[in-house]
């Protein structure tokens, strides 16, 4: 019995150690951040931003939280102690996606109108550079090195590489109809591509762009044209590759050494972006037509929570 | 030696060539009436379809861009006493067999059946006939626009998932009139509604302008409907005579569906989700006014044909003809789903907005009506009941 007692706190406390956690959902129709608390997973506040939220993403020092407000042309930026906009910065045209470079100083950002990326230098507050991309470009990535920049556009169906440094385009990919997320992984060596039509996702090796596998999802019930592929977090050990399957209502769990479809979640409707807890034990997904957050707990292979947030959120962030 | 040098010029710049082909599309509209629109808010359409075809190849020229294929677009136009199988014959002669149709039926038919069309792909942008997706249907030719079963299948869905199930069919004087309220009955049949009343349009069209307009409709219309009891008034009046009149004005307070009020159509300036936003701003930026379903069908071709000609890495007609109607053919066509043809008749399956005056109302298919294969086949003619044999 006091075995029990002993483990159980232990747990308890093991689980109030991991799980400080703040996720930040961006409510793409409501115009706000919703903030969670990771230890009660209770949406404790939400926090009024520009119009249409979608892009979302902490600062190096993790005290800044970035959202690309595309209605209004800009990112508005939060102050995470206050929990309010603190002043903004110019984005180009409907930013709808951005990534963080690793230096800590520029964004890379996805402007859905003009076919740009625009590359925006923080400490300076202006726009530095525009590399010229596909129709609509929609996912951003870059590798965790920092070398390289990653982008999709949604109507020309197409990978971009950009070189971090000379921000000229190294190569233009071919990938599935209309991709919508790219992220590189942990040790920066592949580049993972989906395919919300398709409903695949494609790797490809990061220094050669040469495909390594095509991962096809199977949802038993659901026809094939709503199994589409979205958002994707891979795990920084890169063992895991977890992939949002929008209107299929799941989230399918692949290993990512064997590229095998492992097992499917069962979340909130349209689920767009996910996002890993710091400590990899937990992932958060983001459902736009349930307006909720999903919560899986990995270890235990279930759905432990639903989240009622803002309508139709779209993007989140966890910070430790 | 020259010779030589020459013969060497020209292996090196072979191979250039075919990887820098240019893939011509040629757009053959016809001349029609002007049409005054019957809202003071809305403005004439000189370039419907037109407008939409040189977007799509913007958009192709992009892709392209990226892929060392460069795309042109020739628009030829067929007179009201012109033949359409003059022009077929002049873009043969010149080697160009990707043509988007801008025409009505008898002319595309006219169009398709020339020998010189036989090496050709017709992508239909136009016509709704259900007959050139059956009987009359033609192996060279794809359509992008909804027939009119297809739209009366998902106006009914949506109908029945409202439960609203008894209709009131009203219909105008026009052959694309009767045809469509063939479709309502058709779908009626199929969805499991009842057609309780049926009534024509008869008075002449267009005397709302005049002072006593109003006075005369409020006149008309009431007796017009004065039948009974519905759910809905399903009005089939393609030409937009009389249909804009009807809500506000029936005898029973009954919403107007069909082809006014609440609208079934392959495209609506209220779209905005799946990314059709972006769809519509780059259309209004570069038209100058709102996306109409005929724009963006021929929006649909042209892009169906770049992204066949992207994707099989073909810069030859017949090569892109035979992807476009292969297994792996999609097309993003901003309402969510994968857009294909189908391979009994060669309409491209989608998915119909059931469309408000000012937003968007639903999509069908709409949830529960379930198919084999793809839902999208629950609209229009099935594989099993098509009437085409090529």
């Amino acid at each position: 019995m006091q075995a029990l007692i002993v483990a159980v706190l232990a747990i308890a406390l093991s689980l109030q150690a991991a799980l400080a956690e703040t996720v930040y959902v961006s409510n793409e129709q409501d115009n706000t951040v919703s903030i969670i608390d990771g230890t009660t997973l209770d949406q404790t506040g939400t926090i009024p931003v520009g119009r249409r939220p979608r892009g979302i993403g902490l600062s190096a020092d993790r005290q800044t939280l970035y959202v690309a407000v595309g209605d209004d042309n800009r990112i508005d930026v939060v102050d995470l102690k206050s929990r309010r906009v603190d002043g903004s910065l110019p984005s180009g045209e409907d930013p709808e996606f951005f990534v963080l470079h690793p230096d800590g100083r520029r964004l890379f950002v996805a402007n859905e109108n003009d076919n740009l990326v625009s590359v925006l230098d923080i400490p300076e507050r202006r726009i530095v550079a525009e590399v010229q991309v596909g129709v609509e470009p929609e996912g951003m990535g870059v590798s965790p090195d920092g070398r390289f920049v990653v982008n999709t556009s949604e109507t020309t169906s197409m990978l971009h590489v950009i070189d971090a440094q000379t921000l000229e385009l190294v190569d233009n990919v071919l990938v599935g109809t209309r991709p919508r997320v790219a992220q590189v992984s942990g040790d920066s060596r592949q580049i993972w591509v989906s395919s919300e039509l398709r409903g695949t996702v494609e790797v490809f090796d990061a220094g050669t762009r040469e495909p390594l596998a095509r991962i096809g999802f199977e949802v038993p019930g659901v026809p094939r044209e709503l199994v589409q592929a979205v958002g994707i977090q891979l795990t920084p050990d890169g063992s895991r590759a977890y992939v949002a399957l929008g209107p299929a209502n799941r989230v399918a769990e692949i290993d990512a050494k064997t590229f095998k479809v492992l097992r499917t979640y069962l979340v909130g409707q349209r689920v767009w972006h996910i996002a890993l807890s710091p400590d990899g034990k937990r992932l958060y997904t983001a459902n736009g037509n349930s307006s909720d957050v999903s919560v899986i707990d990995l270890d235990n292979r279930e759905v432990v929570k639903t989240i009622g947030v803002g309508r139709s959120p779209w993007g989140l962030v966890v910070a430790p | 030696m020259k010779i030589v040098l020459v013969l060497i010029a020209i292996f090196l710049s072979a191979p250039a060539l075919a990887e820098e082909g240019v893939i011509t599309i040629a757009v053959v509209s016809q001349e029609r009436d002007p049409v005054e629109p019957v809202s003071p808010l809305d403005r004439p359409i000189r370039d419907q379809g037109i407008a939409g075809a040189r977007l799509g190849l913007s958009d192709n020229a992009t892709t392209g861009r990226f892929t060392g294929q460069s795309f042109t677009l020739v628009e030829r136009g067929v007179g009201k006493d012109g033949h359409p199988e003059d022009v077929v014959r002049e873009l043969a002669r010149q080697g160009i067999r990707l043509v988007v149709s801008d025409l009505d039926a008898s002319l595309l038919l006219k169009a398709a059946s020339v020998p010189e069309a036989r090496e050709m792909l017709l992508i239909n942008a136009r016509a709704p006939d259900d007959a050139l997706r059956n009987e009359s249907c033609r192996a060279n030719v794809l359509h992008t626009i909804p027939s009119r079963a297809m739209l009366a299948d998902a106006l009914a869905q949506y109908l029945m998932s409202r439960r609203w199930r008894r209709w009131f069919l009203v219909t105008g004087g026009t052959s694309g009139d009767r045809l469509q309220a063939d479709a309502f009955r058709r779908a009626a049949a199929r969805f499991g509604a009842e057609i309780v009343v049926e009534k024509e349009w008869t008075f002449k069209p267009g005397h709302a302008r005049t002072d006593t307009g109003h006075v005369a409709l409020q006149t008309e219309i009431p007796a017009l409907t004065q039948v009974a009891d519905h759910d809905v008034l399903v009005v089939a009046d393609e030409a937009n005579e009389f249909g804009e009149f009807l809500s506000g004005r029936t005898a029973r307070p009954r919403p107007v569906v069909g082809t006014h009020g609440l609208v079934a159509t392959g495209w609506s300036p209220v779209a905005e989700q799946w990314g059709a936003t972006q769809l519509q701003s780059r259309f209004e930026k570069s038209a100058g006014r709102r996306m109409s379903a005929v724009d963006y069908a021929a929006w649909a071709a042209v892009r169906a044909i770049g992204e066949a000609a992207v994707r099989s890495r073909s810069i030859d007609p017949a090569g892109i003809a035979s992807f476009l109607r292969g297994p792996d053919f999609i097309l993003s066509g901003f309402k969510g789903q994968g857009q294909s043809f189908r391979a009994w008749d060669g309409q491209m399956r989608q998915p119909i907005l059931i469309a408000g005056p000012r937003l968007l109302v639903s999509v069908s298919p709409q949830t529960g009506y379930l198919h084999r294969g793809s839902e999208l086949d629950t609209l229009g003619t099935d594989r099993e009941e098509s009437g085409c044999k090529l």
